[in-house]
């Protein structure tokens, strides 16, 4: 128990996120009348990537450090959790631009760079397919995701610089912070944000047992 | 020491290409087949966006083509033999000034022809050179490094674009962006862009040195 208080802030948390957040008056806004609740679902989804890849990140450097082959399972595992929540962004993000901007995907930076992102991930899929030997798919999908993450890190600093947006807060959109996330909101964003982070978190911790037990019954075998 | 071997690393990719003539010819006449095939669906461009995205569409897949073998003529035997001589930064950081030199010959054709059988509509010819001259440098430090990922996975051409392709988008759209103002001609140049483009060939090119070292030894 002592080790799993945090799986326990995470079901609560994301249980008050969905009670609280479809029931909790919201602010009337013209056009996104009552879709601003998607808020409590869409963003977090995006921090929750951001986290995971990160953790995918430091592992495989870690594995270029350490050559153990447990950081290259974590590394890939978180890979593919930030792929999930990716497209459950991705989706809810879909659906929301939908219902506001009139269409299912718009010609906007923020979708680039999610869409590069995904491309970015799925390359990287597709390399640690194509090598057979475990050492060396470690250590060059390691390489690669190094490589990737910080051009992906440099781009999604340079893009909002390029081109107006459609998302609050970019191309003289007043941010949701500014006015629209009232003190309603707030109560149910943040524990939004922590309880989805610790979701997918445990997701991830979850994958990689699965992983480590296939590996184990294969040696076993 | 470092210097040194860069030296003789490049000749010797310079003598390596000069035996072998068939190559860097195949991958002019890559370029000048495709031009002409752009020129034969499009006649003459005049709209600048379109005449901007159609040649940088060209010099990126020329460009992949030219780079993705630089890994792929190394054989077993002489792999061996650099990596007792040599240090792995030597290694790329000789690839990459090779490449440069090729991508910047490259590119130049690439212009040449275009805009003999496109029409040439560039106002401010500087810039575009500029613009020009490092996009090369980027594209060659960039490919240079994913095409020796991808000669550790099996050399397959495929793998060797969709691993380049996004990580590539961020450079492609400054070089749009910034060949598209010298297209318009616009008055002032625009530094910001020039400078987020030279700090992103840096930061490849310091990736590339740090990164290589684990890669080229199996």
């Amino acid at each position: 128990m002592k080790k799993n208080w945090w799986k326990i802030i995470a079901i609560v948390f994301v249980l008050y996120t969905i009670v609280a957040g479809f029931l909790v008056p919201v602010p009337a806004q013209p056009i996104l009348h009552e879709t601003i609740r998607n808020l409590y679902f869409h963003v977090p989804m995006w921090f929750s990537m951001m986290t995971i890849l990160f953790v995918s990140l430091w592992h495989s450097i870690k594995y270029l450090s350490r050559s153990d082959i447990q950081s290259d399972i974590i590394a890939t595992q978180a890979a593919n959790v930030g792929m999930l929540v990716g497209t459950l962004g991705l989706v809810t993000g879909s659906i929301w631009a939908k219902y506001t901007w009139g269409a299912w995907w718009v010609a906007d930076t923020k979708l680039n760079g999610a869409a590069i992102t995904m491309l970015i991930y799925l390359a990287y899929f597709v390399l640690r397919g194509s090598i057979d030997e475990e050492q060396k798919r470690a250590r060059i999908a390691a390489v690669y995701n190094i490589f990737a993450y910080v051009l992906l890190i440099v781009f999604l600093m340079i893009l909002p610089r390029m081109s107006d947006s459609l998302h609050p807060g970019n191309g003289g959109n007043p941010g949701f912070n500014n006015y629209d996330l009232d003190k309603n909101m707030r109560m149910v964003f943040y524990p939004a944000v922590i309880g989805w982070i610790l979701l997918t978190v445990w997701i991830f911790t979850l994958r990689v047992r699965i992983e480590k037990l296939k590996r184990k019954k294969i040696f076993n075998d | 020491m470092l210097g040194k071997q860069i030296k003789y690393l490049i000749i010797k990719e310079l003598k390596l290409e000069l035996r072998n003539k068939y190559a860097l010819g195949g991958i002019l006449l890559y370029v000048v087949s495709t031009i002409f095939i752009s020129y034969l669906s499009f006649k003459k461009i005049v709209m600048p966006a379109t005449w901007n995205a159609l040649f940088w569409i060209i010099l990126l897949f020329a460009s992949i083509n030219a780079i993705a073998k630089s890994f792929i003529i190394e054989t077993k035997g002489r792999l061996l033999y650099t990596y007792t001589l040599t240090s792995p930064q030597a290694v790329i950081l000789s690839k990459i000034i090779y490449n440069s030199l090729l991508l910047i010959v490259l590119s130049s054709l690439c212009l040449l022809a275009y805009s003999l059988f496109i029409g040439n509509i560039i106002q401010d010819l500087p810039l575009f050179l500029i613009t020009l001259l490092m996009g090369s440098l980027g594209f060659s430090s960039l490919l240079t490094m994913v095409s020796a990922i991808a000669s550790k996975a099996g050399n397959n051409f495929t793998l060797m674009a969709i691993l380049s392709f996004p990580i590539i988008i961020p450079l492609l759209m400054v070089l749009i962006k910034l060949s598209k103002n010298a297209i318009d001609g616009l008055e002032h140049w625009d530094l910001n862009y020039l400078t987020i483009l030279m700090l992103l060939n840096l930061i490849i090119i310091a990736l590339s040195y740090l990164l290589f070292r684990y890669l080229w030894r199996d």
